[in-house]
C-alpha cells in the first residue's frame, strides 16, 4: 500500500500504542494534520505548544506511558522547547514531532524556519531530522524506543513538510537496531553483594528515593526493602508518594525546602543508599558539607549520574526496581537483619519528627494560610486523587503537607523548575486518568503563564480543578528578596484582582469560585469536588508575607537549615 | 601540544578514539555535549573508517576541566557514539601531521635542511621566499620540530591534533 510521509507517521504512531497526542497545526505539519482525522489517536488541540508539551509530561507522568505531541516548524517548535527541556531535566518519555520547512529550503532563512534539531540538540536524549520518507517507520520506532528505556526522556523527530508530502509504501519497522545504545538493566551481582555488606553493617542508614524509582515501577521493590531492613525513607521531590507518608518510617522530603527530619537524618547517616536520584543542589545544599559520615551505595540507570557530584562506595548501574529486588533477594539470602541494630537511629529520628514537624502559623483567623489550603485540600481528597502544581512556593508548600500515599499522584517540575507547567500537565495528566480526580495546585504568577489551556479542556470535556495560592505576587522570589535582598522588593508584585481570576475562568468555561476567608475554605473545595463536567478553578487569597520553611540557604551547608521562626534551635 | 600534566602528576591530556554512527550532526552532537558540560577539548580530528556505517574521531580531551570518567559517560549517552577507547600511550601508537610554512628559502639556510633531514619531513613546496614543509609523527618530536623552525620564522601552520589506534597485542 502506498501512503504520504504524513500518513507513514500517523500510522507507526499507531503502530507504536499511541491513543492520544497534544499539538496545534501550523504550515509546515499541515500534511501530517490531515491523516490525523482519519486516525484511532485522539488529537486535542491545545491552544500554545508550550500547553501541548507540558501536557504531553502531564499524560507520561500520571501513566507512565511516553506523552506525545505535534507541533509546526519556527515558533511552533521553539514554544515546546521549554517543555522539552523540562522533560530532558526531569526524565520524561516523550515524543515531539515538530514540522520542518521544506528539506530543500532548509538553510535559506525561509518562512518560519528553525533548526530545530540544532537548538533541540541539548534538551532531547535524541533528535531525527528525517530526510527520507522511508525512514520513517525506523526513525518513530526508535525515537519511542530511546524516550522509554534506559534513562526516560524526551526524543523529538523534525520532518520537512516535503517529506510528508512524499509516497512510500508502507512496511513496519522492523527490530530496532542501534549499535550506540544498550541500556543497562538487571544489576551486577557483585555489587548488590558489596551493597548488602555495608547495608547489614549500617546504623544510621537513609534510603534516599529519587525519581528514578517512580520511572522504574519500583514502590512495591522498594517497600520491601524497607520491610527487611527497618531503614527509613526520604523521598526528593520527584519521588513523593513512591514510599506512603503514613508509613512512620517515611521521612518525607529533603533538601533547601525538606523537613528537618529528612534533611539532618542524611547529613548524620553513616549509609545512604541512593536510588534513582542525582544529588541534585537543592538535595545536597554545599556539597563538601553534605552527609559527611556517610558511605554511598548508588543506584542509577545512566552511568554518567554515577559520581558526577559525590564519589559512591558501591555503585549499581541497573534499573532501580530491579536493583531493588535484587538487593531484596541477597538480603533474605543472608539471613534476618537484628532488628534493634537501628532503635537508636530510629528514637533519634522519631524525636527529631516529633520536635520539628512542618508547622505554619495558624494566624488570627482572618488571613488564609496557603498550607492550611493545601491541608484541606488533601481532607477533602481522595488518596488516589493526582496533585499536579507549578513551580515556586506553592509548590512546596504542597509536597510539604499534602500526605501521599501512592506512586504516581505527585507531578510537578523539579529539575528545570518550569513556572506554567500546572494547568497543562494537569490537563495531561485528565487524559492520562480519567478515572481520577485531578487537582492542580497553582500560583497566580504560574496561572498566567498558561492558562489558556483552560480553553482546550472546556473544549475537550477534559474536567480539572485548579487551586490557586493566590498571594499577589511571585511568592518564592518575594521570599528571597526578603531574605536575602534586605526587603527590596523588585518586579515581584502582581495584584490580587488583575487579572480577575474567576472572571477569567468563566470566560474559558470553567467554573470560577473565590474564597478570601479560612472558614470558606473547605466548603469551597467540596463544592469543586463535586462538580464532574467541569473544571473549577479557585481563586485562594492567601497571605503574601507567608514564607516556606524550613529553608537551607542556596549554597550553604544542610546543617544551617533555617527553621520556621516557632521552633527553637534543634540541639545537636 | 606540551606534554602537559596536571595538578596531580597525571597527564593533562588524554585521547579518546571514539567510533561513531556515520550520520549528519553527529559531529555537532559531539561538540555540543562538551560545549555544554564545560569540557574542554583539545583537538579533534574525524574521518570515515573501512565500514561507511562509521566514523572515528580522535578527541584530545582535558580532563583539569572534567574527570575523564565523567567525560567517556556522558559521551556514551550520545546515541550515536558507539564505541569509546581512551588510548594510554603505551597501549597505543599515536601520530600527528603537521603542515608549516617559514619565511625563508630553503637553499640558503644549511641549518633548515639539517633540521629536516634529522626528523624526515617532507618539503612539499617551495618558493624563492617561502618553503612549506610537513612531518608526520607523535607528538613531542613534532613540538620540538615546531621549535627548531621558531629561528625561521613561522608564516603558518597547521597541525591535525593527535589521532591513534590500539598498539598490536603480541598475539596479532
Amino acid at each position: 500500500m502506498e501512503v504520504t510521509g504524513a500518513q507513514a507517521l500517523i500510522k507507526s504512531l499507531e503502530e507504536q500504542g499511541v491513543e492520544v497526542a497534544f499539538g496545534l497545526p501550523g504550515g509546515a505539519i499541515l500534511p501530517v494534520y490531515d491523516p490525523i482525522l482519519d486516525s484511532s489517536i485522539r488529537h486535542i488541540h491545545v491552544r500554545h505548544e508550550q500547553g501541548a508539551g507540558h501536557a504531553a509530561e502531564g499524560y507520561a507522568d500520571a501513566t507512565g506511558r511516553p506523552g506525545v505531541a505535534i507541533v509546526t516548524s519556527g515558533p511552533g517548535a521553539t514554544n515546546i522547547v521549554t517543555p522539552v527541556a523540562d522533560a530532558y531535566m526531569d526524565s520524561v518519555p516523550l515524543v515531539v514531532v515538530a514540522g520542518q520547512v521544506a528539506a530543500g529550503a532548509i538553510g535559506t532563512d525561509a518562512f518560519q524556519e528553525v533548526d530545530t534539531t540544532g537548538v533541540t540538540m541539548g534538551v532531547t536524549k535524541h533528535n531525527y531530522l528525517v530526510k527520507d520518507v522511508a525512514e520513517i517507520p525506523r526513525i518513530v520506532a526508535e525515537a519511542f524506543h530511546i524516550a522509554t528505556t534506559g534513562r526516560p526522556g524526551p526524543v523529538l523527530i523534525d520532518f520537512p513538510k516535503d517529506v510528508a508530502n512524499q509516497r512510500v509504501e508502507w512496511h513496519s519497522a522492523g527490530r530496532v537496531d542501534l549499535p550506540g545504545y544498550s541500556p543497562p538493566a538487571e544489576p551486577d551481582p557483585e555489587a548488590i553483594h558489596r551493597a548488602v555488606e555495608l547495608i547489614r553493617a549500617a546504623r544510621r542508614p537513609v534510603l534516599y528515593v529519587g525519581g528514578g524509582v517512580v520511572k522504574s515501577e519500583g514502590s512495591r521493590a522498594l517497600a520491601a526493602l524497607v520491610e527487611a531492613t527497618g531503614m527509613p525513607v526520604v523521598t526528593t521531590l520527584m519521588a513523593r508518594g513512591i514510599f506512603p507518608d503514613s508509613d512512620p518510617r517515611c521521612l518525607g522530603m529533603p533538601g533547601m525546602h525538606g523537613n528537618y527530619t529528612a534533611v539532618t537524618a542524611m547529613q548524620r547517616s553513616d549509609l545512604l543508599i541512593a536510588l534513582g536520584a542525582r544529588f541534585d543542589d537543592r538535595v545536597t545544599g554545599k556539597v563538601s558539607a553534605f552527609a559527611p559520615e556517610a558511605l554511598v551505595i548508588h543506584v542509577d540507570i545512566d552511568p554518567a549520574e554515577i559520581g558526577k557530584v559525590r564519589r559512591p562506595d558501591v555503585a549499581v548501574v541497573a534499573d532501580c526496581r530491579l536493583a531493588i529486588e535484587a538487593l531484596v533477594e541477597a538480603l533474605a539470602e543472608g539471613g534476618p537483619l537484628e532488628a534493634a541494630r537501628l532503635a537508636p537511629w530510629m528514637g533519634q529520628l522519631a524525636e527529631w519528627q516529633a520536635r520539628f514537624p512542618y508547622t505554619y502559623d495558624a494566624g488570627d483567623g482572618t488571613t488564609i494560610k496557603p498550607q492550611f489550603v493545601v491541608e484541606q485540600l488533601r481532607a477533602a481528597t481522595p488518596d488516589d486523587a493526582i496533585l499536579v502544581s507549578g513551580v515556586g512556593q506553592h509548590q512546596m508548600w504542597a509536597s510539604q503537607f499534602w500526605r501521599f500515599e501512592q506512586p504516581r499522584t505527585w507531578i510537578n517540575s523539579g529539575g528545570l523548575g518550569t513556572m506554567g507547567f500546572g494547568v497543562p500537565a494537569a490537563m495531561g495528566a485528565k487524559v492520562g486518568r480519567p478515572d481520577r480526580m485531578v487537582w492542580a495546585i497553582d500560583g497566580d504568577g504560574c496561572f498566567q503563564m498558561t492558562a489558556q489551556e483552560l480553553v482546550t479542556m472546556s473544549m475537550e470535556h477534559i474536567p480539572v480543578k485548579i487551586a490557586i495560592l493566590n498571594n499577589s505576587y511571585l511568592g518564592m522570589v518575594r521570599q528571597w528578596q526578603h531574605m536575602f535582598y534586605e526587603e527590596r522588593y523588585s518586579s515581584v508584585y502582581l495584584s490580587p484582582d488583575l487579572p480577575d481570576y474567576v472572571g477569567w475562568a468563566e470566560s474559558m468555561g470553567a467554573v470560577g469560585l473565590r474564597v478570601t476567608s479560612p472558614e470558606e475554605v473547605r466548603p469551597a473545595i467540596e463544592k469543586a469536588n463535586e462538580i464532574e463536567d467541569r473544571s473549577v478553578v479557585i481563586d485562594f487569597r492567601t497571605d503574601p508575607a507567608e514564607h516556606v520553611y524550613p529553608i537551607v540557604p542556596a549554597g550553604m551547608s544542610n546543617d544551617d537549615i533555617v527553621l520556621h521562626p516557632s521552633q527553637t534551635e534543634p540541639a545537636q | 601540544m606540551s606534554p602537559a600534566t596536571g595538578g596531580n602528576g597525571r597527564p593533562r591530556y588524554h585521547l579518546l578514539s571514539v567510533r561513531v554512527e556515520n550520520r549528519a550532526g553527529v559531529l555537532a552532537r559531539v561538540a555540543g555535549l562538551f560545549a555544554r558540560r564545560g569540557f574542554n577539548i583539545f583537538s579533534l580530528v574525524v574521518a570515515p573508517t573501512q565500514d561507511e556505517r562509521f566514523s572515528r574521531i580522535s578527541i584530545v580531551v582535558d580532563v583539569e576541566s572534567a574527570p575523564l570518567r565523567q567525560i567517556v559517560d556522558q559521551l556514551h549517552k550520545l546515541i550515536n557514539v558507539v564505541e569509546i577507547s581512551e588510548l594510554d600511550p603505551g597501549d597505543a601508537r599515536e601520530a600527528e601531521l603537521l603542515l608549516v610554512t617559514v619565511g625563508v628559502p630553503r637553499s640558503g639556510e644549511p641549518g633548515l635542511v639539517e633540521l629536516i633531514g634529522r626528523f624526515g619531513a617532507q618539503v612539499v613546496e617551495e618558493s624563492p621566499k617561502a618553503t612549506m614543509i610537513m612531518l608526520v609523527g607523535e607528538t613531542g618530536p613534532l613540538d620540538e620540530f615546531e621549535a627548531g623552525l621558531g629561528r625561521y620564522g613561522i608564516l603558518e601552520i597547521q597541525r591535525t591534533g593527535r589521532i591513534g589506534l590500539p598498539t598490536l597485542s603480541p598475539a596479532t
